[in-house]
């Protein structure tokens, strides 16, 4: 393996192969937690420690996997993991380990986690593993980042807990929008993002499943025969 | 090779027991920490309902300045002692959930949706140097829009002006119902009065509090876009202060000081 392979690894998911733009995988927490950006920084954290451990962890023991339990295989280390990550949480940083409450259990069910181990982790060595992990912990961050600093910031005037547009109802200027509050906006949020990524790198395009066929004439209702 | 049922067997066992070691590890080394955290976080919300909080002083030697009570809900009585339980670390909302400690209250009565109310609950007293009472700290609890809000109230030395509340825990609306949250809005509850001629008249009111009116001091402005939310906080209010509540306690307080 060359550096530049290391490098490629670690760099397409930020943007060409993003986990959340191009796969859409881990929709789910992108919008439960990203309503407030230091909490978001934290799953970000959380995510990308958890897919690059378990990325390494499943690479190290790749050949010795019985392919019949290897989802089960994986599962228990990306859940192991998981507990030690929320335990320690709760040990050293209890006030965000609050906030995101049961999102930092739901990690076991990220589809980017089981998505790299099954893809990645199980075909190539150790190290290039764990730095697919890392890059494709960081795509999701980007995003994730990305949309928490739009919410926070236009939903509730602050980021990172700083205020940055005084609101009207403290006396300021702001009216927040209280939809960016509410989880539905973030897939409004993702949805321009995609959009803005597609019409740049137009490759990322999915071709269309159906085609609309043309409009048919319409049949002559009069002459048609009644089934009775 | 992999494929066979003893090395199927062999490696699942293996990663299974490697895996509940670093588990039961993390679990085990980290629980103090934990315990303490889950402590000071609600230790904190005490100090800041009694607005005695100063993040830079040590939890602990903060917290020495109140006074744990136990509190008998059937006589209003204040204990020193409950049975082998240590005053310190009573938890009422466990408590509340141990058929043999707690009461189911009647649904007709359970205006703020409480369920089941511990027998003896905790309250704590603020007192100053010379020892004569400064403020009374009542937990509370009750139901709001999507799930139960469990705060903190202090109370003047008159036992009847609400000097600050705080929620440690609730599932309310980002935005809306958790501006219980919103520093400006806990702040409107200072001064307010509770009880009118021996009846609990605080309420949150739809809107602004107009000042000009003679229930006013009453009065706190609702959250706006938090209807339900507003109205659980009354509806707790209303229980606690009343006769299921703390209200004989208070009265029993009064003849103490």
């Amino acid at each position: 393996m060359t550096v530049k392979q290391y490098k490629e690894v670690l760099a397409k998911p930020l943007l060409e192969e993003n986990p959340i733009t191009l796969q859409i995988l881990g929709i789910c927490s992108a919008l439960a937690v990203t309503s407030n950006l230091s909490v978001t920084l934290v799953m970000c954290v959380a995510l990308t420690s958890v897919v690059s451990f378990s990325n390494l962890f499943i690479s190290i023991i790749r050949n010795y996997i019985p392919s019949s339990v290897r989802i089960i295989v994986q599962m228990t280390i990306i859940a192991s993991l998981v507990i030690v990550v929320d335990e320690l949480l709760k040990a050293y940083d209890y006030e965000t380990s609050k906030k995101l409450s049961v999102f930092v259990g739901l990690i076991i069910t990220n589809c980017i986690v089981m998505g790299r181990a099954e893809a990645f982790a199980m075909k190539e060595k150790p190290f290039i593993s764990f730095l697919d992990g890392l890059g494709n912990g960081l795509g999701y961050s980007i995003i994730l980042i990305a949309v928490a600093v739009v919410r926070e910031l236009f939903g509730a005037g602050t980021l990172m807990g700083y205020e940055i547009l005084p609101l009207v109802s403290n006396g300021g200027w702001y009216p927040a929008n209280n939809l960016l509050l509410l989880p539905p906006s973030s897939f409004i949020l993702i949805g321009l993002i995609i959009w803005g990524i597609r019409a740049y790198k137009t490759d990322q395009i999915e071709p269309n499943e159906y085609k609309l066929s043309k409009h048919a004439t319409a049949p002559d209702l009069s002459k048609r025969e009644l089934n009775v | 090779m992999n494929d066979s049922v003893l090395k199927t067997l062999t490696v699942s066992f293996l990663v299974c027991l490697f895996c509940s070691l670093v588990v039961s590890y993390a679990a085990v080394s980290l629980r103090d920490m934990q315990n303490l955290n889950k402590l000071n976080d609600q230790r904190i919300k005490i100090l800041k309902t009694a607005a005695i909080y100063n993040p830079d002083v040590s939890i602990e030697s903060q917290f020495s300045r109140l006074t744990p009570k136990f509190v008998d809900f059937s006589t209003g009585d204040l204990l020193d002692e409950y049975g082998e339980y240590d005053l310190n670390t009573y938890d009422p909302v466990y408590f509340s959930k141990q058929p043999e400690h707690s009461t189911p209250i009647p649904a007709s009565k359970d205006i703020a949706i409480v369920k089941n109310q511990e027998n003896i609950g905790k309250i704590y007293l603020l007192k100053d140097s010379s020892s004569n009472l400064e403020k009374v700290i009542l937990p509370i609890r009750g139901y709001g829009l999507w799930g139960t809000l469990f705060g903190y109230i202090a109370i003047d030395k008159d036992l009847n002006t609400i000097k600050g509340l705080e929620f440690y825990a609730h599932k309310e609306t980002p935005g809306l119902g958790a501006e219980v949250d919103n520093p400006k809005w806990k702040s409107l509850w200072d001064g307010k009065s509770i009880y009118k001629n021996g009846e609990v008249e605080i309420e949150v009111i739809k809107g602004k509090v107009d000042p000009s009116n003679q229930m006013a001091s009453y009065q706190v402005d609702g959250l706006s876009g938090a209807t339900l939310t507003s109205r659980g906080v009354t509806n707790m209010l209303v229980y606690w202060f009343g006769e299921s509540g703390y209200k004989e306690t208070l009265k029993n307080i009064n003849y103490d000081s």
